[in-house]
Order: structure tokens, then sequence, then C-alpha cells
């Protein structure tokens, strides 16, 4: 089993993670650039921190299932599963391309995933079902689920919202990935599902906000799981399309845009500086 | 001996109701079987199940989507999922669910279509099936099979718990004849020849393997026209070689199936057979395209001649 990461490593891993992700988005001229940034920080508190799920027990019937509703932001899990020793790293370099099992949504042929997603609106049902089979075997694991807030006007989420608190699904965790954009423009102006908060509770679930790029407030709410026993959990995480690139937050045309060699060399220049002064930042060993 | 429908007894079962016993009989050894419902256990027979295996059933509500992910994270964790919904709903409602969470991902769920085709009868097309075999035959890595009668039925239910692959099975709620007592072997995509003659073949499945049997005696009565009769109860992955063997015998072949003419039973056949070589004399039977009418099913089955003497003219019609 891996140990498990401190606060200070996992902001420097953050960074090498928001590096990766458009390294392999750059060289596939695709990828869902913006929403893979502003999910990156849940992913790797959920692998380096919370989860208990290494390769080598990856068929254990006990160990915790993380199931990517909003697929598209698949750059962010393959780099997480590679850093977590799932697949090698260069694997990577095939992302989508001719024959490559790395296609630009969640696929069970790479090591690590546990479904298939893609389409909006599956997650949390599958997280909903395989919840129930751990609450009926009497097992311990844990099930956590990043939802986009653009997926949320799905129906099915819906009925799955309905299910998870009617079998008291303590042992299920939804992550909103609450970035506020999404293909078409700003959620709230597509179809508004604030206060969502509010909608949940109404659906019988304990929901607390975090700011989901601060690595802190992340391992505290993750810690504190599950928020009230006898519900299931939802993390309303605030985040950021494209954060950590100063020039790709909040816009757009990052939903799912690729850089060119400029922009490409002006994101990895503005992530390593970050680095920097994250190492200065924070004393200590980072070994 | 041929079976034929009047010298089988007629105390059979609704499909149905061996579906639901099946399922009870599974889970007394097996704890892992789990039926998932959408308000659908009154309507799947399936009330004993929950009485005697309460902690072996599991309610979503009417949320046919909801019915179909769970089951498949269900699967995902080793549990044998049996999803019990109308098929109507099931294939329709949750199609996205079945292509993406069970087929696609691999999750082994048995997908069980209660009151397929025109079972709701004057309920209306809300609530018909005629679609079903189109859609899921394009679907990658799932088994479609359509039982005739309960042998059918109890092998398929059985077959599927122990398959790790994705099966979708539907079936009537009608009392079904048996169409042989001798039959010991049911396999996924073999076909059963439940009548050897040779002059025609009646390809069926599902609920109108049994009148395609009646017609195949009316011929032999009527017309000393010695009919075969196949129940393909799978159709998908279909018996190629058991249709290589009916094309090369040179017999026309007429299919009958209680789908929409257009992308079921008759369509696969077909396109096997054209695309080999074959070219026999070919009539594909079912619901045809427009607001299908009003009545019973037995009535629907009449009015498109899915019936004794619809499906004996539409032989005799190739022979002659």
């Amino acid at each position: 089993m891996l140990r498990v990461m401190s606060e200070k490593e996992l902001a420097q891993k953050s960074v090498e993670y928001r590096k990766k992700i458009l390294k392999y988005i750059y060289q596939a001229k695709a990828g869902h650039t913006g929403g893979s940034l502003s999910c990156i920080d849940i992913l790797n508190v959920l692998y380096n921190h919370t989860m208990n799920v290494v390769p080598d027990s990856f068929d254990s019937p006990d160990r915790d299932r993380y199931i990517q509703s909003k697929g598209h932001t698949v750059e962010a899990l393959y780099v997480v599963l590679a850093s977590r020793g799932f697949f090698p790293e260069s694997d990577l370099e095939t992302l989508c391309q001719y024959q490559s099992h790395y296609i630009g949504h969640p696929t069970r042929k790479v090591h690590g995933v546990e479904q298939n997603t893609g389409a909006l609106g599956h997650g949390l049902s599958l997280s909903v079902g395989t919840a129930i089979a751990g609450k009926l075997d009497k097992r311990d694991y844990r099930v956590f689920t990043v939802l986009g807030d653009g997926e949320l006007p799905e129906g099915s989420n819906w009925e799955a919202a309905l299910s998870a608190s009617h079998y008291k699904l303590d042992n299920l965790c939804a992550i909103l990935d609450k970035n506020t954009l999404q293909i078409s423009g700003p959620t709230s102006a597509v179809c508004n599902t604030d206060p969502v908060d509010e909608k949940f509770e109404a659906f019988g679930w304990a929901v607390r906000h975090v700011d989901g790029h601060d690595i802190g407030e992340l391992t505290a709410a993750f810690g504190a799981l599950p928020f009230e026993k006898g519900k299931p959990s939802l993390i309303i995480a605030h985040t950021v399309k494209g954060k950590g690139v100063s020039y790709m937050e909040n816009q757009l045309k990052w939903h799912h845009g690729v850089p060119d060699p400029k922009q490409y060399a002006d994101a990895i220049q503005e992530l390593d500086l970050l680095k920097e002064t994250l190492s200065w930042a924070v004393p200590g060993n980072l070994t | 001996m041929d079976a034929t429908i009047e010298n089988i007894a007629v105390s059979q079962r609704a499909n149905l109701e061996v579906f639901s016993g099946t399922l009870q009989h599974l889970a007394q050894t097996d704890r892992d079987v789990i039926v998932v419902t959408s308000d659908s256990r009154g309507s799947g027979k399936l009330v004993p199940f929950g009485q005697q295996f309460p902690e072996q059933i599991i309610e979503v509500g009417i949320a046919e989507q909801n019915l179909v992910g769970v089951a498949a994270g269900l699967a995902s964790a080793g549990k044998k999922v049996f999803a019990v919904s109308p098929a109507c709903f099931l294939t329709a409602r949750a199609l996205e669910q079945i292509k993406n969470d069970v087929a696609y991902s691999d999750n082994p769920v048995k997908l069980i279509g209660i009151s397929a085709g025109v079972s709701y009868g004057a309920l209306g097309s809300t609530h018909h099936s005629l679609h079903d075999f189109a859609v899921l035959r394009t679907i990658n890595n799932l088994i479609v099979v359509a039982p005739a009668d309960n042998f059918e039925t109890e092998q398929a239910i059985l077959l599927a718990a122990e398959t790790d692959m994705p099966v979708y099975i539907r079936f009537g709620k009608k009392q079904m004849p048996l169409l042989s007592e001798e039959e010991k072997t049911f396999e996924f995509g073999k076909g059963r020849i439940v009548r050897e003659g040779k002059d025609v073949t009646i390809i069926g499945t599902g609920e109108t393997v049994a009148p395609a049997l009646r017609a195949a005696e009316k011929l032999e009565r009527e017309h000393q026209i010695s009919a075969t009769v196949i129940s393909m109860h799978t159709i998908k992955p279909l018996d190629y070689d058991l249709l290589r063997n009916i094309a090369a015998s040179g017999q026309p072949v007429v299919t009958v199936e209680e789908h929409s003419v257009y992308g079921g039973l008759g369509e696969a056949c077909a396109s096997y057979l054209i695309q080999n070589n074959f070219h026999n004399r070919f009539k594909i039977m079912g619901i045809p395209d427009e607001y299908t009418v009003t009545g019973s099913q037995t009535e629907i089955f009449n009015h498109y001649g899915i019936s004794e003497g619809g499906i004996a003219a539409a032989a005799l019609g190739l022979v002659r």
C-alpha cells in the first residue's frame, strides 16, 4: 500500500498533475482541458490521501471505488492513475490515437478505471448500485463519484439521488465539481441548478461546501465522512474551470480547447513558477 | 414424434410465472442473486420472492434509468443481478444505460423485459415493445433472447444467472403451451427445431412459435404440406449454422415475430441469407409500421396474421 501524502506533497502533486494534463492534451491535440484542471485537486486528494485503492489490490472486493460521472475530464483521471502506478505514464503518449486503449472517456480497458462513463448522468446510479452491494455484503469500502455541475439536469442523477438516501448509503460520497461553466455558457444561464445544496438536502443528503482547490479543505471534508450516519454525503467543491493557468481560468473556450505551442509553453512556465513558490512557501523536506 | 400442440398438455403457465419461480429457486441457494425492480414486483410476479428474500430485492421506484444503472453497479460488485421492468420502458427509457452501463462496461446484468411485445394489448403503444430486438441487436456485448415456452424460459433464466455476459430476456404474461416434452438441451445462440418438415420452414421467436406450430399442423392437415418449425429463441447471436442448413434445403422461409417487421428476427435472417448467396423465397411476418390496432394480444396477433390461419396462408403463398 502506498503511503498517504502530506498536504504539502499533495499541493506539489497537483501542480505536477496540471502540467501532465496539459502535456498530454497538447500532444493528443484533444481533451477536456478546463474541466480536467477544475477537478484535478479532488482526484489528487482522493487517490493520494483518502481512498484505499492501489494497483495490486484493484481486484479486491474491499477496495474503495471511484466512478467518474463527468467522464469527459478523463485526462485528470489518467494522470492520477498513472502516477499511482496503475499503468506506465508513457502509455498516455497514445492518448486518443488510433487503436489506443486510452480513449477520451474512462474505459475499463485502462487499469484502474472502475466503469466506462462518458454519457452524462450515469455515475451516480452506478455508484448507488455499488454502494448497495457493499452494504449487502457488509464490506467497509466506500464509493466516490465526481459529478459535473453541467450534468445535473440529467434526470437520472435525481433518480439516483433518491435511491441513495432511500437506502441510507452513508458509504457513498459524491463530489460536485462546481466550476459553474459548461459548453454553452454559465451553468446558471444554461439550466440553473442552484441552490444545489438545498436540493440535495431535500433529497436526504448531508451536504458540505469546500474550496475545491484547497487541499486542506478537501482532506478535512473527506476525513469527516460520512457527514451524517445513514445519509449519503455530497461535497460541493467550488472550483474554477481552467484552474492554474491564468489565461484559461473561467474562459469558456478552454472547455475543450487545446493550447498552441506558445500557449502551452506559457502554461508550463506559469505552473513551474507556482511549484517553485509552493516549495518555498511551505517549509519541510519534499523528498 | 413431432410435437403437436394438441397432444401436449395445455397445463402450462405463463413464462412470467416460470421466470419468477425459477428466480426464487435460484435465490434459495445463492445469496448473490439480486432482483432490482422499478415498482414492478407485482407485474413481475415477484411478491413471493420479495417476501422470502427481502434482502435480495432492490426497489428503485418508477425510474428505469436508475434501475439499470444501479443493476450495473451491483453486478460490478459481483452480484447476479436481474433488472426487471416492462420491456417497453426498460429498453426505451433506459436504452443508454443498457448500452453504456451494462453492455459497454461489461457488467453482466440480466435485463428482464416483462409483458413484452403487445402483451399489454389495449393499453396501447406506450406499453408495447416492438422496437427492442432492433435496438438491442445493434449493441455489442449483449445476448438477446425471447423464450417461447416454459422450458425455454426456465433454461434461459438458469443460463443467464451463470453466464458472465449481459443478457436481455423478454417474454409475455400469457399461458404458453409446451412445444415439446422431449427437450433436454438449451443453449443461447442455438435455435430449437420444434418440428421437422420438408416443404417450408417457419421460424418464430417468443410467443409467436406456438401459432407457428399450429399453422404447421394446419398445413399438414389441410394441404399435405410438411413444415419445419424453429423456435429461434436467441435473436442475437443468431444461429447461423441452423439458418444455413435450412437455406441449403431450399425450403421457403417464413419468419414470425411479436415485433416490428423492421430490424428484428426477420431482417436478421434475411441479412444472413442474402449475404451468403441464399435466395430462398422469404417472408417476414410481424407488426407492420403503422399505429398498432387496438385489441388484446390475441386480437392484435390475429389482425396482423400472427395466427394459425395467417401464418399458414403466408407459408402457402411461398410454397405454391
